[in-house]
C-alpha cells in the first residue's frame, strides 16, 4: 500500500479486528499529527485505547456521553483536525444520531466513525448491545460513506483509506476476532469497489463483514459438491455501492444472494435490490440477514447459524435459488 | 476595561438598528423566532461590535474567534447581524425563508459565510464550542470561542454533558452565555420544566457563574472581561433577558417565541422599539 502499512498474516492471526484498527490508527497517528481520538468510556473495548496510550494529548475520553463526544469531534474537525471516534455501533448510530446527523454529516465534516461490536458480534450482551440497524441508518445520512470490512486486514485497509478520503465515513467492525479471510493487504482495496473473490457464472453471493468468509466457504462447497460456479463479491462499501459490479453479476449469473449481519431492511440487501430494480433486469434474488426481529442471545457464530447467514444458510439459499424461476427480459444481451 | 458611556451609546444604537432589521426580516420571511432573537440581540451586538476578533472579508480566517449559536433557531436575529457586518448582502434578508434562499430559519454554515456551525437541533452547540476551544488549545492558537445557549435548551441532557467536559478539561478559552429569557415554546420555563436553581446547576458543574442583566451593556462587558481573564474554571454568563425585548406587545410573552408580522404589526413594533431605544439612551450607569 502507498503509505507502507506493514500488516502481515501473523499480525492478523494474533490480533482481533479492533486491535488491528487500534494499531493502524497508531501508525497513521505517527505520520499525521492532525489525527485526534475519541471514545466514551469504551477506549479499551474499541481498542482506540492503543492510540490513547501512544498519543495521550491527542485523545479525549469524554466519559459516558456519546452526544457530547460527537459534538466535540465536530468542533475539532471544524478546526482542521481529523477526529477518529470509536464507540459501540449501537451508540454511535442511535444514541448520538442527532449529533452524527447534524453536527457531522450535514456539515460534511471530516470525522471518521469507527464503530465496533457491530451486528450480532456482541451476541451474549442481548439486543441492547446488538446492532442490526446501523447500515440502514447510516446509509441514509447524506455525505456519509459506509464501510463494513470483512476481517482485520480489510479493516486496516479501510481505516487507512478513510484517513485519505475527506468527509464523514462510518466503518463498522465486529467485537473480538473475525475469521481471517485476507492473507495480505495488497489486494487492491478501494472504497466503493467490490472485491471479486471467486469467479462464477451460475449465481452471485454478495456479502459484507463477517459474512464474506461464510460466502466463500459456501462457494467452495457449491463448486466441489454441486458443480455450481458461484461468484462471491466482498461488498465492503455499502455506500457508495458498486453498481457496476452488481449489474455485471446480474448479467453474468442472473441469480443473486445478499448476505449480511444486519436487518434485511435497509442494509446491503436493500442497497443491492435498489440497483437491480433500477436496472429493469430480471433476476432471481434473495436477501439473507436478520429477519426484522430482535435477535436471540448467544455466541456470534451460533447466531449467524440461527439466522442462516453462515455457510450452511447460504448453501441452502443458493440451492433453492438455483431452481427458482424468474422472468428474463428479451433484449438481455444488448444492454450490458 | 469597562466600556465607556460613549461606547455604550454606540452599542445601544447598533442594537436598535439590528432590532429594526430583525423585525423587518421576520416580516419578509413570513415568520420567525422573534422573541428569542430580540432577547439575545444585545448579547449578539456586544460580541459582534466589541469583542469578536473576526474579519468578514475572510470568514474562514483560521485565527478568528469562533461564535457558536447553540440556540440556532434565532436565525432572524443572527442573519441581520451577519448582513450588517458585511458577511452577506443585506438584500438577501428580503428573501429569507423563500424557496431556494440560502437563509433558512436555522442558518447553514456551508451556505452562510460567518456561521461557524449549523445548529438548530438544541443542545449541540456547547459540545461543538468545547471542540473548537480544545482544538485551539491543541493547535496552540490564542483565539476564543463564544457560545450562546437558550435557557429552555438547557433541558437537553447533552448541554450538561458538554458542561461536564468543559469543566473536566478546564476549557477557559471559551465564554458561554445563556439567554435567560424565561420562556420556551409551550410556556414559561419554570412551568414547562423548571431550571432553577439555575446558577447553582452551572456551579455544580464546575463553572463560575456571572449573573447579569442581559440588556445592560456595562454589565455584559464587565462579565465578558472577567471571563476572558479567568483561567481557573470556565465561565458562564447567565444573561437575564426579556423575551421580545423592546417590543411592548411581545415582551415577556412566551407566545412570541415564533410569530408573523403584518405591516401594521411592524409599524407598532417600530414605534415600540423607538421608545425603547430612547429609554435606553437615557439610562444612567446604575439605571
Amino acid at each position: 500500500m502507498a503509505s507502507g502499512l506493514t500488516y502481515t498474516m501473523l499480525d492478523a492471526t494474533k490480533l482481533s479486528t479492533s486491535e488491528i484498527y487500534g494499531a493502524v490508527l497508531c501508525e497513521l497517528g505517527e505520520k499525521h499529527p492532525d489525527i485526534v481520538g475519541f471514545s466514551a468510556d469504551l477506549a479499551k473495548s474499541t481498542k482506540i485505547g492503543l492510540f490513547q496510550k501512544k498519543f495521550p494529548d491527542r485523545f479525549f475520553n469524554v466519559g459516558i456521553a456519546e452526544q457530547n463526544m460527537f459534538g466535540i469531534a465536530a468542533g475539532m474537525a471544524k478546526a482542521g483536525l481529523t477526529p477518529f471516534v470509536s464507540t459501540f455501533a449501537i451508540f454511535a448510530t442511535m444514541r448520538a444520531l442527532d449529533q452524527v446527523h447534524t453536527d457531522i454529516c450535514y456539515q460534511n465534516l471530516n470525522v471518521k466513525i469507527i464503530a465496533t461490536h457491530g451486528g450480532l458480534s456482541f451476541g451474549q450482551a442481548g439486543s441492547t448491545h446488538h446492532c442490526t440497524e446501523d447500515l440502514s441508518i447510516m446509509r441514509s445520512m447524506a455525505n456519509c460513506q459506509v464501510i463494513v470490512p470483512a476481517d482485520g486486514i480489510e479493516t486496516a485497509n479501510a481505516v487507512e483509506a478513510a484517513y485519505y478520503t475527506p468527509g464523514p465515513i462510518y466503518i463498522r467492525i465486529n467485537r473480538g476476532f473475525d475469521r481471517r479471510f485476507y492473507d495480505r493487504a495488497e489486494y487492491g482495496f478501494k472504497i466503493g469497489k467490490a472485491v471479486k473473490l471467486t469467479e462464477g457464472t451460475d449465481i452471485t453471493i454478495i456479502a459484507c463483514g463477517s459474512c464474506v468468509y461464510q460466502a466463500v466457504e459456501a462457494a467452495n462447497i457449491l463448486a466441489n459438491a454441486d458443480g455450481i460456479k458461484a461468484r462471491v463479491l466482498d461488498m465492503h462499501t455499502i455506500k457508495p455501492i458498486d453498481k457496476e459490479a452488481i449489474l455485471e453479476a446480474v448479467h453474468d449469473t442472473r441469480r443473486i444472494i445478499t448476505v449480511e449481519d444486519h436487518n434485511v431492511i435497509g442494509g446491503l440487501g436493500s442497497a443491492v435490490a435498489e440497483v437491480i430494480a433500477g436496472s429493469g433486469k430480471g433476476c432471481a434474488f434473495e436477501r439473507l440477514g436478520i429477519p426484522d426481529t430482535f435477535s436471540i442471545i448467544g455466541l456470534h457464530e451460533d447466531l449467524m447459524a440461527y439466522y442462516k447467514i453462515d455457510t450452511n444458510g447460504i448453501l441452502e439459499c443458493a440451492r433453492e435459488l438455483l431452481g427458482r424461476d424468474f422472468e428474463a427480459d428479451d433484449d438481455w444481451e444488448d444492454e450490458v | 476595561m469597562p466600556i465607556s458611556v460613549n461606547e455604550r451609546l454606540i452599542l445601544e444604537k447598533k442594537a436598535h438598528e439590528l432590532r429594526l432589521l430583525c423585525v423587518n426580516t421576520v416580516m419578509w420571511a413570513g415568520g420567525g423566532h422573534i422573541g428569542g432573537a430580540l432577547s439575545a440581540m444585545d448579547i449578539l451586538t456586544i460580541l459582534y461590535y466589541k469583542y469578536l476578533n473576526i474579519d468578514p472579508k475572510n470568514p474562514n480566517w483560521p485565527d478568528r474567534d469562533r461564535f457558536i449559536l447553540s440556540k440556532g433557531h434565532i436565525g432572524v436575529g443572527f442573519a441581520p447581524v451577519l448582513a450588517d457586518k458585511g458577511y452577506i448582502d443585506k438584500e438577501l434578508l428580503k428573501k429569507y425563508n423563500h424557496t431556494g434562499s440560502d437563509l433558512a430559519m436555522h442558518l447553514d454554515s456551508l451556505k452562510v459565510p460567518g456561521v461557524d456551525a449549523s445548529t438548530g437541533s438544541l443542545g449541540h452547540g456547547l459540545s461543538i464550542a468545547v471542540g473548537t476551544a480544545l482544538a485551539a488549545r491543541l493547535l496552540k492558537k490564542s483565539h476564543m470561542t463564544y457560545c450562546l445557549l437558550g435557557d429552555g435548551e438547557c433541558n437537553e441532557g447533552s448541554v450538561w454533558e458538554a458542561a461536564m467536559a468543559a469543566s473536566h478539561y478546564q476549557v477557559t478559552n471559551l465564554v458561554t452565555f445563556v439567554d435567560r429569557n424565561k420562556c420556551m415554546i409551550d410556556g414559561p420555563t419554570e412551568e414547562v420544566m423548571g431550571l432553577e436553581p439555575f446558577a447553582k446547576k452551572w456551579e455544580a458543574f464546575g463553572f463560575i457563574v456571572k449573573a447579569v442583566d442581559g440588556h445592560d451593556f456595562m454589565q455584559l462587558s464587565e462579565a465578558i472581561d472577567f471571563a476572558l481573564e479567568e483561567k481557573s474554571a470556565p465561565v458562564v454568563i447567565i444573561a437575564d433577558t426579556n423575551k421580545g425585548c423592546g417590543v411592548d406587545f411581545m415582551e415577556g410573552d412566551y407566545k412570541w417565541h415564533y410569530g408573523s408580522l403584518d405591516s401594521e404589526k411592524v409599524e407598532q413594533a417600530f414605534e415600540s422599539l423607538e421608545k425603547y431605544y430612547q429609554k435606553r439612551k437615557g439610562v444612567s450607569r446604575n439605571g
